[in-house]
């Protein structure tokens, strides 16, 4: 089995993403706007915002099963759909004020939110954070990212780093609308700002990544997953986006996707693009119709990139017949026109080298499940090549088509078992009656690979080294593996 | 032969007035109840076709969201016409009006026609501003009041077409000029760059703007 680990499908010399442990709260920002209008300039680090990253754990331990809380708030206790929900996520500011609830009209419980900001700021004044308290089987997660705090209420299987990393988006998305600078000096003027002014639009925007980290393995994995192409086909299209862009100054990524995956992604020479940016990315296109009837172009911040300005984005759809969506960011607020230019000249340069036709032939073509490949012990897997933060997944086979949480909660208690910070495995097999899984953790890959329950060891190991060479012999279609730049 | 022309058109307005659904109303014939607010602004070109003249309109449909409120002056910047939409079911709407007309007079210095929109006209039921009020408060300010309905294609085009007119009628006095501009050979990227956006780009400042997002944000915070 050794041997497989020199395999490392995906792998190569050159990310055009960030690569990653998603587990991380807030990574140091490597990149800067200033510093891209402006070479000579170089950056400050902004340390306050990531003081709180290096909290000490402090989890509670609550032995009673409820929370008593107020009478005024009795119609929300009382309803049975709204304490039924598996996971409740709150936002709002550290002077309590609601900002957003998942379900509910947040202003129906603003006692809950008093007493969410009571515990967190009743620990902060012992210098030291409230990370989750346990009941029963609920877990409360906090997240005080300043000037924001952030609660999960979860009967989920999620571990609570999981949730955490939940919260951070939720975190990131509110920031990407406004940028983390426009955010705390707000709260600077006015300790009481009721920021649901600034958001309107944008709770569906959370709803949906919410939504959406739950169904996609990316978000689990801290990857993205390509748009299956033979190489001289990404190849050409990202030359049709660089030669089109050839006189654009400070266009700082040319991003290409289509159904969730990535076609190709274009930067800017040592700017690269954090995976948890790009999910936000895909976020907002998919959660915007809107997009698909016009140009647009609007002001974009990517928390994990710089969180102190925004971008700006020109975003469009290819063509009527080619749903691909384009998003040309830099940093000129009124590059719009030059923009929109480029991406005509990048559309009939696609369009002559037969490129959209091929983007509508993978879109079109139904990705096979691991019995078409050949692998009939095989119900499904993930790999995730960790130098590039590129993953693939086959189709959704029997029995997960019905029941695709069931594989999602394998996946994720899996994540967590190889990077739990306290014990993290190397290598995980584990059966039971339904299922068996092996997760492996090597230096350049992730695997997670579901198996007939039956699988003993020997043959899930054979499995999965048959799966590596099948990987690595298709690895220039399924990954991109060259980082273009501008 | 025909002559062309054209000119800049901003939309504003509050959100959920129909800014969306009245330009897609007019370029698609279509009308979608579950759009999706616009993010940032949207960009559309259109002609219209008046007696022996093509207007062609670079339209910018802005989002009426409030943290996008710091962008707007980038649309309006060198527009030659301002739609203001508002919500006849929504008086709030319309006591907006006001503050986007102090905007643009104070940030736009040369003429600007002025239309002013309520929209929604199918709801006459729950109608909370009076037709009268929205005419009297238009003709204060020298600008033209219609209304529409997207929903039920009413007076939607009458709009773009009396817009055309007004600025067929406001740049009569360069019509020759343009008109020989317009035979020459130069003649595309001579009527681009009159109302192209793109060019007027002012560096030291708009860099400071780009890294801290704070344009003329200061009235909402």
């Amino acid at each position: 089995m050794a041997s497989n680990c020199e395999v490392e499908p995906g792998a190569a010399p050159e990310s055009a993403l960030v690569t990653t442990d998603s587990y991380e709260n807030f990574q140091q920002m490597s990149s800067s706007l200033e510093e891209i209008k402006n070479s000579n300039f170089t950056s400050s680090t902004q340390d306050e915002f990531l003081d709180n990253c290096n909290n000490i754990d402090s989890d509670l331990h609550v032995n009673c099963s409820t929370v008593s809380v107020s009478s005024q708030d009795e119609d929300y206790i009382r309803d049975e759909e709204w304490l039924g929900k598996s996971k409740h996520i709150f936002v709002l500011s550290s002077a309590g004020k609601p900002i957003y609830s998942r379900y509910g009209n947040e202003d129906r419980f603003a006692s809950y939110f008093g007493i969410m900001q009571a515990l967190v700021s009743f620990v902060q004044a012992d210098d030291d954070s409230i990370r989750s308290m346990h009941a029963g089987d609920t877990k409360f997660v906090f997240l005080f990212r300043e000037p924001l705090i952030l609660v999960a209420v979860s009967k989920t299987e999620e571990c609570t780093s999981q949730l955490t990393a939940q919260l951070n988006y939720v975190f990131n998305q509110i920031a990407s609308m406004l940028t983390l600078s426009r955010l705390v000096k707000i709260y600077e003027q006015r300790r009481n700002y009721d920021l649901r002014r600034l958001l309107t639009g944008v709770e569906r925007l959370i709803d949906h990544l919410l939504d959406f980290s739950e169904q996609e393995p990316a978000f689990t994995l801290g990857a993205v997953q390509c748009l299956p192409l033979t190489s001289s086909v990404r190849d050409a299209i990202s030359s049709a986006i660089v030669q089109s862009c050839s006189k654009i100054k400070n266009l700082v990524f040319g991003i290409l996707l289509a159904n969730n995956q990535l076609i190709t992604l274009v930067r800017m020479k040592k700017y690269c693009i954090h995976p948890h940016d790009l999910h936000l990315i895909f976020n907002l296109v998919q959660a915007s119709e809107s997009l698909k009837t016009a140009e647009i172009w609007t002001p974009l911040c990517l928390p994990r990139f710089d969180a102190s300005g925004f971008l700006y984005g020109h975003v469009s759809y290819l063509a009527e017949d080619c749903q691909a969506c384009l998003l040309l960011l830099t940093v000129e607020r009124d590059a719009f026109f030059s923009l929109s230019e480029a991406k005509q000249r990048i559309v009939e340069r696609l369009r002559r080298g037969n490129c959209l036709e091929a983007i509508n032939e993978s879109l079109n073509t139904k990705e096979e499940t691991c019995v078409d490949i050949g692998f009939p012990e095989l119900r499904h897997y993930l790999y995730k090549c960790k130098s590039t933060a590129q993953f693939h997944q086959p189709s959704m086979g029997a029995p997960y088509t019905i029941n695709c949480k069931r594989l999602l909660d394998l996946y994720r208690r899996a994540h967590y078992r190889l990077h739990c910070p306290t014990r993290p495995l190397k290598l995980l097999f584990e059966r039971t009656s339904e299922d068996a899984l092996l997760a492996w953790d090597t230096r350049g890959f992730e695997l997670y690979a579901i198996l007939e329950p039956l699988t003993d060891t020997g043959n899930a190991i054979a499995t999965v080294g048959r799966l590596l060479n099948w990987i690595k012999k298709r690895e220039d279609k399924l990954f991109q593996l060259n980082a273009p730049t501008f | 032969m025909e002559n062309v022309l054209s000119g800049k058109v901003v939309i504003l307005g509050d959100q959920g007035v129909g800014k969306t659904s009245l330009i897609l109303r007019y370029l698609e014939k279509e009308f979608d109840r579950h759009i999706s607010p616009t993010i940032g602004a949207s960009y559309f070109s259109c002609s219209v076709a008046i007696k022996n003249v093509i207007v062609k309109l670079q339209v910018w449909d802005t989002a009426g969201q409030e943290r996008f409120k710091a962008m707007t002056p980038m649309f309006y910047r060198n527009a030659n016409i301002a739609f203001l939409a508002f919500d006849i079911t929504r008086p709030e709407t319309f006591q907006n009006i006001q503050n986007w007309v102090t905007e643009l007079n104070g940030n736009i210095h040369t003429h600007v026609i002025m239309i002013i929109i309520g929209n929604k006209s199918d709801l006459s039921n729950d109608r909370k501003v009076p037709r009268e009020e929205a005419i009297r408060y238009s003709n204060g300010i020298g600008a033209t009041y219609y209304e529409c309905s997207s929903l039920k294609n009413l007076g939607v085009d009458r709009i773009f077409e009396s817009a055309a007119i007004k600025l067929l009628k406001h740049l009569d006095p360069y019509f020759n000029n343009y008109i020989d501009c317009e035979n020459s050979i130069d003649a595309p990227s001579c009527s681009l760059s009159a109302t192209d956006v793109g060019n007027v780009v002012v560096l030291g400042r708009s860099k400071d703007n780009i890294a801290h997002g704070t344009t003329v944000s200061n009235k909402c915070c």
